[in-house]
């Protein structure tokens, strides 16, 4: 355990902790687009800067990255900080004019338009690398990654075609903090337009709806290994099923009678 | 390109007793006052001819059965590129400039036959008007402190025996038998010796970190991805003298504790690659290289990586990404590449020139080394000095000699004549100084107090006719189009100054628009993640530090004072100065001057495209931009 100085208050902290999420732990709110807690910090949309003093030393870094050691002392919220944040989303709304939670963020730190010309031509994609990194990191299938450089840099399947490694898990579309990505689920096909990609689902066994693409299914069946059975039962199905056997299994003489699976048959209902 | 590779008998060198006794061997084969015609044969002699020029060497010494009495070697980048192709008399040290094939008859019947000296070849002094026929009194070489580059005239590059003969690998057999990895360290430590690429970190302190640090296999790595335009230090020495970057790597190893190790060398670069391998191939033949070197227990292997056309490789973290198969894409270097880098594992990155440094320090000690220089940057760095100047070429001069002396003593002043403006130093990631910095001693840390610094290397000399702003643009456009992308600083603020600097060179710039590119600028090199952000920002902010007046004119007034943007410029014909003589007329690409003879000419505005060659042509200075 070292100390370390947030904003004037001491606190130890278990050395090469990331600065960010004990920041976040004190109570001090820093805005980020590329973080993510279950993937690597990544460092890349630079709204995390802090201003780092270390003996006579003192720099603009990101936090997300910025391991705890011996003698740093952290400030989150200077007026350089605060210029650094304003400068990173007048430059990120000029390159993604759509994306709503650039503009909210830069009109609440004072930016009230980008003196830069907008670009209409880059959807909403920031690069922040999200998608890239937990179809990578956490999924495991590595559909997605950068391709070209510089300002040309973009998110791309292998050549921008339908990707064969993709099994629609949607991660990509979860996490992307600007919805650029775009899923939709149409007549049991799974299509994320953003890369070009369609997927077949499976049907429910139960209410017949499709629920999961077929690779998605496979990929998880895999991962598992052969001894356990997957059955294919939609989410709400599943639901269902688990109700009733909690229920029976913790019926009693005295609550049988009103059992709420009695009532439940195994009818398309949407409404549980 | 055809290799000359001499078939030699293949030697093992199984102890240091061994190396010794068969450099003895070559010395004494070599007698001392055999002629040898030295050809340069670095890729700028080469674009010029020079290998032909080897060619009818060889052909006219075999017609004339003079070839067992003379050697011919053609070796590497000799520096004085401005004159090339170059060709050296040796032992005398003649030097004749700019030889073409059809030179060669004349200087084989005066040099050869004769012991005379084909005067018109010789290198003529533009000051005292005096031909100077020995090289090194030369003032451009007699000015020069050459230890790293010493011996690039003197050794075929493909030829390890070259090598060998001129003290090759003594350095590393010295370590192996003699010295402690930890002494190593300590002797690299106190010469002083800082990195060469331009980042100037202690290399003494580098080694340490790496030797203490836990894992196997630990790395070497040799950065070759010199990617600075108009630098080529380091391609001359990997052209040039291969095995001394391979020795210093090799005793590097030995002192951190490594047996591996690559070179990166930039796909642009085929000739350093190709005697690289080379060079590997026959050290590892001789047993100087790979498993038990000179028959100890220490190997070290070296392979070849070779870069794909990106400037960003030169930085380490992507350069070691680029290794290992990925994008070359920087990290946050909070946990340093000593303890983790290439594959996860220490690594010990150096520059070529860097590593070209270590086999003399080892040989002739740290306090040679560190009586050299200044107290803070010791030893000497090798710089490619390139632009308006008059002798362009490779330099190496002790640390803390000014940028005056190098300019004008080595460099002989300002091409044509025309008046000094700026010195561009460093590279994309380094600024321009203006004339009243000229005294400032070359080292580490002086210009980069300035605003500038001194980088890998790279000197461009600039004169009145150069616009400042311009040369921003140029920078900035190079470094937008080199970033990798990742952070929002680099990638976005990059591309938003070339849009600012653009707007102002075609006229169509504001105040407000300068003022909006500075504050950009600060911020692309103070959020930037890596290296090549952080100092992306120095061409712009060097130039708006000593030449805002120009920025000025640009937004203000709507003109180019150098007379280089196009929309801003307009040239016009002085008829006080213009005495009719049609040269300019002869040079215009779209006939857009008229004048009768002897008389003032003029140009129409309609079809001029502004090239500037007029200006160029006109011996009275007569053109005039508006």
């Amino acid at each position: 355990m070292i100390k370390t100085i947030i904003d004037g208050k001491e606190i130890e902290v278990e050395r090469d902790r990331w600065a960010l999420d004990v920041a976040r732990e004190m109570g001090i709110s820093i805005p980020t687009f590329c973080h993510h807690p279950a993937l690597q910090p990544y460092g890349a949309c630079r709204l995390c800067v802090v201003e780092v003093s270390k003996g006579k030393w003192r720099w603009l870094t990101t936090s997300c990255d910025l391991p705890i050691r011996e003698g740093l002392s952290i400030r989150t919220n200077t007026p350089e900080v605060i210029k650094s944040r304003k400068m990173a989303l007048e430059l990120l709304w000029a390159r993604a004019p759509q994306a709503e939670c650039i503009q909210s963020l830069a009109k609440k730190l004072g930016v009230e338009r980008p003196r830069f010309a907008v670009r209409d031509d880059l959807g909403k994609c920031i690069l922040c690398g999200l998608c890239v990194r937990i179809c990578d990191q956490l999924i495991g299938v590595s559909a997605l990654s950068f391709s070209r450089r510089g300002v040309e840099r973009r998110v791309e399947t292998p050549f921008g075609k339908a990707s064969d490694s993709c099994i629609g898990c949607n991660a990509c579309v979860e996490v992307c903090p600007t919805g650029h990505i775009v899923s939709a689920d149409r007549d049991s096909v799974r299509y994320i337009e953003t890369w070009n990609t369609k997927l077949d689902m499976l049907l429910c066994d139960v209410c017949g709806k499709a629920y999961m693409p077929v690779k998605e299914f496979e990929y998880i069946k895999n991962k598992l290994g052969k001894e356990i059975s997957l059955e294919q039962v939609c989410p709400v199905c599943r639901r269902k099923q688990t109700i009733v056997r909690l229920e029976r299994a913790t019926a009693t003489k005295e609550n049988n009678v009103n059992l709420v699976s009695s009532h439940l048959t195994y009818e398309i209902d949407s409404s549980v | 390109m055809r290799l000359q590779v001499r078939k030699e008998n293949l030697v093992k060198l199984a102890s240091p007793e061994q190396l010794e006794r068969y450099r003895n061997k070559l010395q004494a084969a070599r007698r001392q006052d055999k002629p040898c015609i030295t050809i340069c044969g670095g890729t700028g002699c080469r674009a010029g001819r020079g290998l032909d020029v080897a060619r009818v060497f060889r052909d006219i010494l075999k017609k004339k059965q003079f070839d067992r009495r003379v050697d011919i070697q053609i070796t590497g980048c000799h520096g004085f590129c401005e004159r090339g192709p170059l060709v050296v008399i040796q032992p005398k040290g003649i030097l004749y400039v700019s030889v073409t094939p059809d030179d060669v008859q004349e200087i084989v019947a005066a040099s050869i036959e004769h012991d005379e000296v084909v005067e018109r070849l010789t290198y003529k002094d533009p000051g005292t008007k005096r031909r100077i026929f020995h090289e090194m009194e030369i003032p451009f070489y007699a000015n020069q402190q050459r230890i790293v580059l010493a011996n690039n005239g003197k050794l075929d590059p493909a030829n390890i025996d070259d090598y060998i003969a001129v003290g090759g690998y003594a350095s590393l057999a010295k370590v192996l038998t003699r010295m402690q990895s930890d002494e190593i360290v300590e002797l690299v430590g106190k010469s002083g010796l800082r990195g060469r690429g331009g980042g100037g970190f202690p290399t003494g302190h580098k080694w340490r970190a790496c030797r203490e640090a836990a894992g196997y296999p630990k790395y070497v790595l040799c950065n070759g991805d010199e990617g600075d335009p108009g630098a080529f230090m380091d391609r001359s020495i990997m052209e040039g003298n291969p095995h001394s970057v391979l020795e210093g790597m090799a005793i590097g190893a030995y002192a951190i504790g490594s047996d591996r190790g690559y070179i990166y060398v930039r796909h642009e670069y085929p000739l350093a690659v190709e005697n690289l391998v080379i060079a590997i191939r026959q050290a590892e033949e001789y047993g100087l290289l790979g498993n038990n070197i000179l028959g100890t227990d220490f190997s070290f292997k070296v392979r070849i990586s070779r870069g794909a056309g990106a400037f960003v490789c030169g930085e380490s973290t992507a350069l070691m990404a680029s290794i290992e198969g990925f994008s070359g894409e920087p990290r946050a270097k909070h946990i340093h590449t000593s303890e983790k880098g290439v594959f996860g594992q220490p690594t010990t990155l150096n520059n070529v020139e860097t590593w070209a440094n270590v086999p003399l320090i080892i040989d002739k000690g740290w306090e040679w080394f560190a009586n050299m220089g200044t107290k803070t940057s010791t030893g000497t760095k090798v710089f490619s000095l390139v632009g308006k100047v008059k002798n362009t070429g490779l330099v190496e001069v002790p640390m803390g000699i000014t940028l005056r002396h190098i300019i004008f003593d080595i460099g002989g002043g300002v091409a044509a004549n025309r008046s000094f403006k700026a010195v561009q130093t460093g590279g994309p990631s380094g600024g321009c100084l203006p004339e009243d910095q000229l005294d400032l001693p070359v080292d580490f840390d002086r210009l980069t107090e300035a605003g500038s610094m001194m980088g890998s290397g790279g000197m461009i000399v600039m004169d009145d006719r150069t616009c400042m702003v311009e040369v921003a643009r140029y920078f900035t456009h190079f470094l937008s189009k080199e970033s990798c992308g990742k952070c929002t600083a680099c990638r976005e603020g990059l591309l938003r100054m070339y849009e600012l600097l653009d707007g102002i060179t075609s006229g169509r710039g504001t105040i407000e628009q300068i003022e909006l590119l500075e504050e950009v600028g600060l911020y692309v090199r103070d959020n930037s993640l890596c290296g090549l952000g952080k100092t992306a920002a120095n061409p712009t902010l060097s130039t708006l530090k000593y030449f805002r007046d120009e920025y000025r004119a640009h937004v203000v007034d709507k003109k180019c004072p150098a007379g280089v943007c196009k929309e801003l410029t307009t040239f016009d014909i002085d008829v006080k100065m213009c005495t009719g003589c049609g040269k300019c007329v002869k040079s215009c690409p779209v006939e857009a001057i008229t004048g009768k003879k002897k008389a003032p000419h003029s140009i129409s505005q309609d079809k001029c495209i502004k090239c500037g060659m007029c200006r160029e042509t006109c011996p009275f200075n007569a053109v005039i931009t508006l």
